[in-house]
């Protein structure tokens, strides 16, 4: 039994619920809680740990020049390449059905009818995955620079710091587009597929065809943006717009443009998605009825 | 002394052009139980939702406590907690674990947690499965942990959708037990379900809806005087075989109606006058040294109102 002659004392004292900020981090917990009790974070782990080892046996067989010719062409190879697959794995394990699956599978009942904030549930879990992302970047990070002190020593190039912090920045903004879908949508598997689609496809596509063909410079679109995790690693930075003229003969020319965001527009443009996506996904979790 | 308030005014919820809620005015208050009836689709679950903020009226407001659940939820269910449907734990966390979510959300003091935890599981007798993954679960071992998760802080105001479903007997019992003794200790309680049997034994009053409309509220005995045509009857056991003569001197117990012999040492009563007649047979029947073994009222009486009042809608 409860006991119930002290819960007469206190009855009718006001009940102290915690302050919105404190509850925002007790859902992160359980969140991460969750993650790592779910295997989530282990499955996306040795995803990291598997590139990160097919890396290590391909450079360390092969020796490829492309690699090894400086500190700088290691890292860029390296991270240049895989960290924002990373990014939006990260985001579509831990963001992708965050909130579509507390309707979907009816879990979220049993926190949003306490008394807590919607935003505090939204904000906590956003923090959760921003976590859980974050230390398998880490994590991925530190095996990348274990082997690049056994090529080249311990001089790492100030370029991955920067890499690194643009790499956070471009975290954040995909976690945020993938909880707005999440809340968008009330089935897991849409919420996923969309952001996958999205990512993995579509946003490069229309990069392209907004670039190359139309010849516009493509500022709307995040991974566009995400190119400077890795251009920082070209010396000098690419130039902003690159024309390339293609001579087909019979004096008919071909004229692609190339885009590259400089860096302070890079982040201006993730710092947009991050910020418009999320609070457009906290107003749509605000409106959204559990049914 | 504050008191314990739940208030609906003028709530509605459309869906589309579909009223599921029209116009409830409501206004509990107190230490009691109040039953919450209606046929399926009437607006049970969705006046409770509209209660937590699961879902948003569409005009009217839900008050608990003075507050406006819309606009201050937080606030509004600081010393309330509900159990709306079944909702699902997360898989992969243990009874402790998720009991403890709630106990941080609910400000319990870090030194209660552990034991009120070991309380309230012990109370839906769930104890060996304190740290057992929720994931397995079946559905009624699920529902006993979100009952234990509305004892949680000891709230005062409990709303509960239909606790019993999915429970077995035994647990359904243990649920009417926890409810009896909960509105001793100034709870208030409102809670649907399609159990009269249930509703009769636990609740104080009760309140009706069909249609999204509310037909009736008030203390169970008024609402069953008022809407019920038939009278009440119980069932009386003994240890002995009822003779003729031991009959005609039931039969002639004030308010009595009708005696009629079920078997050899089961009677079944029909009377007037409610409860207060029904502790006067009861007492009777005790003092005639006739072997009284068992006394049991049945409900029929909120049957026939309930069928009575939902029959008139439709
Ligand atoms: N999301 C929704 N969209 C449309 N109609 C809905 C929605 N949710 C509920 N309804 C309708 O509202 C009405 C009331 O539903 P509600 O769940 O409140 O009934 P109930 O009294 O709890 O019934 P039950 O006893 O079956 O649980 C039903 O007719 C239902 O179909
Ligand atoms: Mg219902």
């Amino acid at each position: 039994m409860i006991d119930m002659e002290t819960m007469n004392v206190d009855i009718n004292q006001e009940k102290k619920i915690p302050g919105s900020l404190d509850q925002l981090f007790i859902i992160t917990k359980y969140e991460l809680l969750n993650y790592f009790r779910s295997r989530r974070f282990l499955i996306l782990l040795i995803i990291g740990l598997i590139i990160d080892l097919l890396l290590t046996g391909i450079i360390g067989y092969y020796r490829p020049q492309s690699f090894l010719s400086s500190s700088l062409s290691f890292y860029s190879g390296w991270v240049g390449n895989s960290i924002t697959f990373i990014i939006i794995l990260s985001a579509i394990f831990f963001g992708g059905d965050s909130i579509s699956g507390e309707f979907q599978n009816k879990t979220g009942f049993f926190i949003a009818s306490r008394p807590i904030r919607r935003s505090s549930i939204y904000t906590g879990k956003w923090i959760a995955s921003f976590i859980a992302s974050f230390l398998i970047i880490i994590i991925f990070l530190a095996i990348t620079i274990a082997n690049g002190v056994y090529y080249f020593g311990a001089s790492v190039p100030y370029q991955l710091w920067d890499a690194l912090a643009f790499s956070i920045l471009y975290l954040a903004a995909v976690l945020g587009f993938a909880f707005f879908f999440s809340s968008l949508f009330k089935s897991s598997a849409y919420s996923i597929i969309v952001t996958v689609i999205l990512f993995l496809f579509a946003f490069t596509l229309i990069q392209f065809i907004v670039s190359s063909l139309v010849g516009i410079e493509p500022w709307f679109i995040i991974t566009y943006a995400s190119g400077i995790i890795s251009n920082i690693f070209t010396v000098p930075f690419p130039p902003h717009v690159v024309t390339t003229v293609t001579h087909l003969g019979h004096g008919r020319t071909l004229t692609t443009t190339t885009y590259n965001a400089t860096i302070s527009e890079g982040l201006i443009i993730m710092a947009g998605y991050f910020i418009i996506s999320t609070l457009l996904g906290l107003f749509v979790f605000e409106k959204r009825e559990f049914n | 002394m504050d008191e314990n308030v739940i208030e609906a005014i003028n709530l509605t919820k459309k869906y589309g052009s579909f009223t599921a809620l029209s116009k409830l005015n409501l206004n509990l208050s107190g230490s009691k139980c109040v039953g919450f009836l209606g046929p399926n689709g009437a607006g049970k679950t969705t006046t409770l939702k509209i209660f937590t903020d699961l879902i948003r009226p569409s005009s009217g407001q839900a008050m608990i406590n003075g507050v406006n659940v819309q606009s201050n939820k937080k606030k509004a269910l600081s010393d309330c907690s509900a159990l709306i449907e079944t909702p699902e734990i997360y898989p992969s966390m243990t009874v402790r674990e998720a009991l403890s979510l709630v106990a941080e959300l609910r400000g319990v003091p870090r030194s209660e947690r552990t034991s009120q935890i070991e309380e309230v599981v012990a109370e839906v007798k769930m104890s060996d499965w304190l740290d057992k993954n929720v994931g397995k679960f079946s559905k009624g071992m699920k529902q006993r942990v979100n009952i234990a998760s509305t004892l949680i802080g000891n709230p005062s105001i409990i709303l509960l959708d239909e606790p019993t479903s999915g429970l077995d007997p035994r647990g359904m019992a243990e649920v009417r037990e926890i409810v009896k003794s909960l509105k001793k200790k100034d709870r208030l309680i409102f809670m649907s379900s399609h159990l009269l049997n249930e509703v009769a034994d636990v609740c104080d009053e009760v309140a009706m809806i069909d249609h999204g409309k509310l037909l009736a509220y008030g203390p169970l005995e008024e609402i069953t005087d008022k809407f019920s045509t038939v009278d009440d009857s119980a069932e009386a056991q003994f240890s002995r075989p009822i003779d003729e003569s031991i009959n005609s001197q039931i039969s002639r117990i004030d308010n009595i109606v009708s005696v009629e012999k079920i078997d050899s040492r089961t009677v079944k009563i029909k009377y007037t006058g409610g409860l207060k007649s029904q502790e006067y047979i009861l007492a009777t029947l005790a003092g005639m040294q006739i072997g009284l073994v068992g006394f049991k009222s049945s409900s029929t009486r909120l049957e026939d109102t309930y069928l009575n009042l939902i029959k008139e809608t439709l």
